[in-house]
């Protein structure tokens, strides 16, 4: 035994959807390295979209075919119910994410240039394009796969840093208004740095109680180990914050609107959507698995977190007007309702049905923020997207079609019955209520009722005042319309018929997380 | 198995695609008011075959909607949901027509208008058939969106205010009630919200008062009750007339409908407990806002503050808990569905007639318009509960049953009824009598149309004034099962005719 280590066994089949993402964002750089500029968009958009919906098929299959009960990769990783489900559910995100990226018109002609200078004209009239776009998203896709997987804090944080490097600089890639897509990226790179920091420093002090960085370990060793509470309770802390700075949780918010606002509108929508689910996948493992004997030191933390996410986003979203920045903080009151299912803990059978509340809220709120975010897209000015509310006016009348489907996506967003969101808040709030935490989801109600006001502004503007003469014009790309289309698809299936998407959840939820 | 309450709310909904697909605005209009005199018929067709003395509730279905949540597609009517469902189907068609033209003003597209009236035919037959809570709830919440956008996008010049206004009282109170259905469900422990398998499983007497207020505050803003009512006047003013009524007629009588079936059946103690604290409320109501209807100098507005008042007397009367206040008080919310209708849509001719809400800009009328002018009279009459027309009934049942448990509340209640002469009768004399104001020297009398909107209100004002025997047989046997949940057991009122 001694001087050999031995070959670490890793079960390539578990990992392929992974693997397949992976790979293509390397074949990815390939492209970029070697083919010429004219072809290479051609090429990476077939091998985006193949490559996302072969990992989704591969998903399905492994879901079929049996899911594993033990943690695979030498405990890295785990691909347990969950996982797969949230896999699933981040690649058809992606996948309807890349379908907006794919539209011309979104990503600048040369990042490095500064903006409005020569070097800038000069990239855009030789029709310079960054490709390499594709491939970052896939590295970010990657990531995010390999973030709610993890099993250990290491491999927990190399995904954190695979999925957030490439959405730094995604977000600095805006086409119009470079100086706050510049903002953007220098504003969420330095405070993700400064989480990922966080979440390092806590690693290490959990390293130091437990001596393991294992999950699983960690949670085992929370009934033996004595005397070291301090490390425990300072890594706790530490790790939680790096972990819902990335849901843009209270008082971790404060990047999310700038971040949102400035990026382009694609990559909002990939950030709002899969980050925040695969985010959540990772905070539930760490809170739920590593940390669930600890529950009753940190579930009054979380109370308050949750009161002031909620509450935050509801009523800083009423004075936005600007339809990114409102957008945004509505993203921010959701991972509020969404923390209330995290602490609605309980025995097996009440984790079970808290965790799948939780699973069908991703998938609802997921599909219904990219179509909003691909509807902000479709509402052009002269100088790029209308962002600025006054600017919706009368879009109801110019372009019903439009505005109907964004009123439906907003209602969603509201919790209106009918819609996928109201289901999404209902079986959140009634895992809260089973668990006990009736005066928290009294403060989700009342959110959601502030959070309505802003919602239904929109609407107003939309459907009941006069359009300006020279209001902003409607154009609907290909790709754009098939992704309102899913999206609301979606939205009225999960709101009428939510039964089968309320069972695939069940059941990805009923083994919980692996240990 | 029977169809008979799925075809009612499937036949709205299916019309409602085929208005909106409909190119031609002519054919929109035809194709509703074609569809809602079938649902006319078809309610009809149903309700003659209940049987008072069956079942509680009849023409029963359910089948699995959510069952990961418990959750049904049950429906079903006993006497009381039986009533409002007519009420409400009598009344669209007769909004359909009386919106003939409404549309057009606001250069805003007609089809839309009249689709969302059929859905929110769809979801108020919906709303009063659930035996599941969960699916009245649904139905609760949903239906406010369609009137939300009849206001928003039809109304007055205030609309978008009223409508806002309007949309964000109804949600709040909604979600309130959410989180009591939510925790009804899981006190209960049955997993399961039909309505029937629910009563009686809340026993605690502590928890049944925090349900009961959510519901109940859910109701009393709907209703609306005094001091939740201020959004009313607003969205009532700002409404095209035809939805006016419908707000007025049928949706804020799901909130009293609520406080009947739900928070009676649901949590007897607590409705008992609190009983003194909605009769105060109740009474208040009824003196406020009459007196405040007096002062009003907006025909509209006057007619909604009327409303308040007359929703005070009908929660009076499902709170008193004795069989004539229980079945007064349902009487009344048809009653008061047709009257209070009659009333908005003649003043909504005559509005229209003269472009302006205000009192003081009329004058005179009934010398240019006696038939306009005639017909106002009647339903404002029955408004003030004259004997002989229906209102009359509903509230002299409600003001006895009242008395028979609580003498002071009904003794205070009267002066309601002397107060309503005075709002009533002395708008109808401003505006109809005394010279004829250069304004509306030149205004037509009812057209044919009018005529044919305003002619089955009236119609029903004095069958019902005279004959409400029908009704009551059919609500008497419900209202008594009801309270027989609160353990109060009675014999029930004899309908007398001609009374």
């Amino acid at each position: 035994m001694n001087g050999t280590i031995p070959a670490p066994t890793i079960e390539y089949a578990l990992l392929a959807p992974m693997l397949v993402v992976f790979g293509a964002a390397i074949i990815g750089v390939l492209v970029e390295a070697f083919a010429p500029r004219y072809l290479r968009s051609s090429i990476h958009k077939p091998l985006t979209l193949l490559s996302l919906a072969g990992a989704f098929v591969i998903t399905i299959w492994q879901a079929r075919t049996g899911i594993p009960t033990k943690p695979s990769a030498m405990g890295a990783v785990a691909v347990d119910g969950p996982a797969l489900f949230i896999w699933g559910t981040i690649l058809v995100l992606a996948f309807v994410s890349v379908l907006l990226i794919n539209d011309e018109g979104h990503f600048v002609a040369s990042a490095s240039a500064v903006p409005g200078s020569a070097e800038e004209e000069r990239a855009l009239s030789e029709g310079a394009m960054h490709t390499e776009v594709y491939p970052l998203v896939l590295f970010a896709v990657g990531g995010m796969l390999l973030f709610p997987a993890a099993n250990d804090l290491l491999a927990m944080f190399v995904a954190l840093e695979v999925m957030s490097l490439p959405l730094y600089l995604l977000c600095g890639l805006a086409r119009r208004r470079r100086l706050l897509s510049q903002e953007a990226a220098v504003k969420y790179f330095l405070l993700g740095a400064f989480s990922s920091a966080f979440f390092l420093y806590g690693t290490a002090l959990l390293y130091g109680y437990a001596g393991s960085v294992d999950l699983a370990k960690i949670g085992a060793a929370l009934g033996t180990v004595g005397g070291q509470d301090t490390l425990l309770y300072i890594g706790a802390a530490m790790l939680g914050v790096g972990l819902l700075f990335k849901i843009g949780a209270a008082p971790f918010q404060a990047w999310k609107p700038d971040v949102y606002q400035g990026s382009p509108t694609p990559i909002t929508a990939l950030m709002a959507s899969g980050t925040l689910v695969a985010a959540f996948g990772a905070l539930l493992r760490v809170f739920w698995v590593a940390l669930g004997g600890l529950q009753w030191s940190w579930t009054p933390i979380m109370w308050g977190v949750a009161i002031l996410t909620m509450l935050v986003g509801a009523v800083l979203a009423i004075t936005q007007t600007d339809i990114k920045r409102m957008l945004a903080y509505s993203s921010i009151a959701h991972g509020g309702f969404l923390l209330i299912g995290v602490i609605a803990l309980g025995d097996q059978q009440q984790n079970a049905s808290a965790l799948s509340a939780l699973l069908f809220y991703l998938v609802a709120y997921g599909f219904t923020t990219v179509g909003a975010f691909a509807v902000v897209t479709t509402v052009r000015d002269a100088g790029g997207e209308a962002w600025h509310l006054s600017r919706w006016a009368g879009l109801g009348k110019r372009r019903p079609l439009v505005a109907t489907v964004f009123a439906l996506f907003l209602l969603a967003f509201a919790g209106i019955p009918l819609t996928s969101g109201f289901f999404g808040k209902y079986a959140v709030f009634q895992a809260a209520v089973d668990a006990g935490a009736t005066p928290l989801v009294v403060v989700g109600v009342v959110s959601s009722a502030i959070a309505a006001f802003f919602y239904v502004r929109v609407i107003v503007l939309m459907f009941f005042n006069d359009p300006a003469a020279d209001g902003p014009s409607v154009v609907i790309p290909r790709g754009t319309w098939a992704v309102g289309a899913v999206a609301v698809l979606a939205t009225v299936v999960l709101g009428v018929f939510p039964q089968p998407v309320l069972d695939l959840a069940h059941t990805a939820a009923q083994s919980l997380f692996v240990r | 198995m029977h169809y008979w309450l799925s075809t009612l709310i499937g036949v709205p909904v299916v019309g409602a695609l085929g208005v909106a697909a409909v190119k031609n605005e002519l054919r929109a209009k035809q194709a509703t008011l074609a569809v809602s005199l079938l649902v006319l018929a078809l309610t009809v067709a149903m309700a003659v075959q209940f049987s008072p003395n069956g079942d509680k509730f009849q023409f029963t279905e359910t089948y699995d909607w959510v069952p990961s949540f418990g959750i049904h597609f049950g429906l079903g009517v006993d006497g009381i949901a039986l009533v409002l469902i007519l009420l409400s189907v009598v009344l669209v068609p007769v909004v359909v027509l009386a919106s003939w033209h409404e549309a057009e003003a606001g250069k805003r597209s007609v089809r839309t208008y009249f689709a969302l009236l059929l859905v929110l035919e769809a979801m108020m037959i919906g709303v009063f058939a659930a035996t599941d809570v969960f699916l009245f709830y649904v139905f609760f919440e949903a239906m406010l969106i369609p009137m939300y956008f009849m206001i928003g996008s039809y109304g007055g010049t205030q609309r978008s205010y009223a409508a806002v206004k309007f949309l964000l009282y109804s949600l709040f109170g909604g979600l309130l009630m959410l989180v009591a259905v939510i925790a009804l469900y899981s006190i209960a422990g049955k997993g399961t919200f039909m309505f029937t398998d629910l009563v009686g499983s809340v026993q605690d007497v502590g928890t049944q008062k925090w349900l009961f207020l959510g519901f109940f505050i859910a109701f009393a803003i709907k209703a609306p009750l005094w001091p939740f009512h201020t959004w009313l006047p607003d969205a009532a003013a700002q409404a095209p007339a035809g939805a006016a009524v419908l707000l007025v007629g049928v949706l804020d009588k799901v909130g009293t409908y609520g406080m009947l079936r739900f928070c009676l059946e649901l949590f007897p103690a607590a409705s008992k407990y609190f009983t003194p604290l909605v009769i105060t409320l109740s009474v208040i109501g009824i003196v406020y806002g009459a007196i405040v209807a007096i002062g009003q100098t907006d025909m509209k507005r006057l007619i909604a503050y009327t409303s308040i008042s007359h929703f005070g007397f009908i929660a009076m009367g499902v709170f008193a808990m004795t069989v004539n206040a229980g079945s007064g008080a349902t009487l009344y919310m048809v009653n008061h569905g047709f009257s209070t209708g009659a009333l908005f849509l003649i003043a909504g001719f005559l509005i229209h007639r003269r472009g302006s809400q205000y009192i003081s800009d009329y004058g005179g009328v009934q010398k240019v318009a006696p038939i306009l002018a005639g017909t106002f009279l009647v339903a404002g009459l029955s408004g003030l509960a004259l004997p002989g027309l229906s209102s009359f009934v509903s509230e002299f049942m409600v003001l006895i049953g009242t008395y028979e448990a609580y003498v002071v509340p009904a003794v205070i209640a009267t002066s309601g009824v002397v107060l309503a002469a005075i709002y009533i009768l002395w708008m109808y004399q401003r505006t109809m009598n005394g010279p004829t104001a250069e304004s509306v020297r030149d205004i037509k009398d009812l057209s044919g149309r009018e005529k044919w909107v305003v002619a089955p209100l009236i119609a029903v004002i004095l069958v019902l004034g005279f004959y409400p025997k029908p009704l009551l047989d059919v609500i008497n046997p419900a209202v008594t099962d009801t309270l027989s949940s609160v353990q109060v057991t009675q014999q029930a009122p004899v309908a007398q005719e001609g009374q």
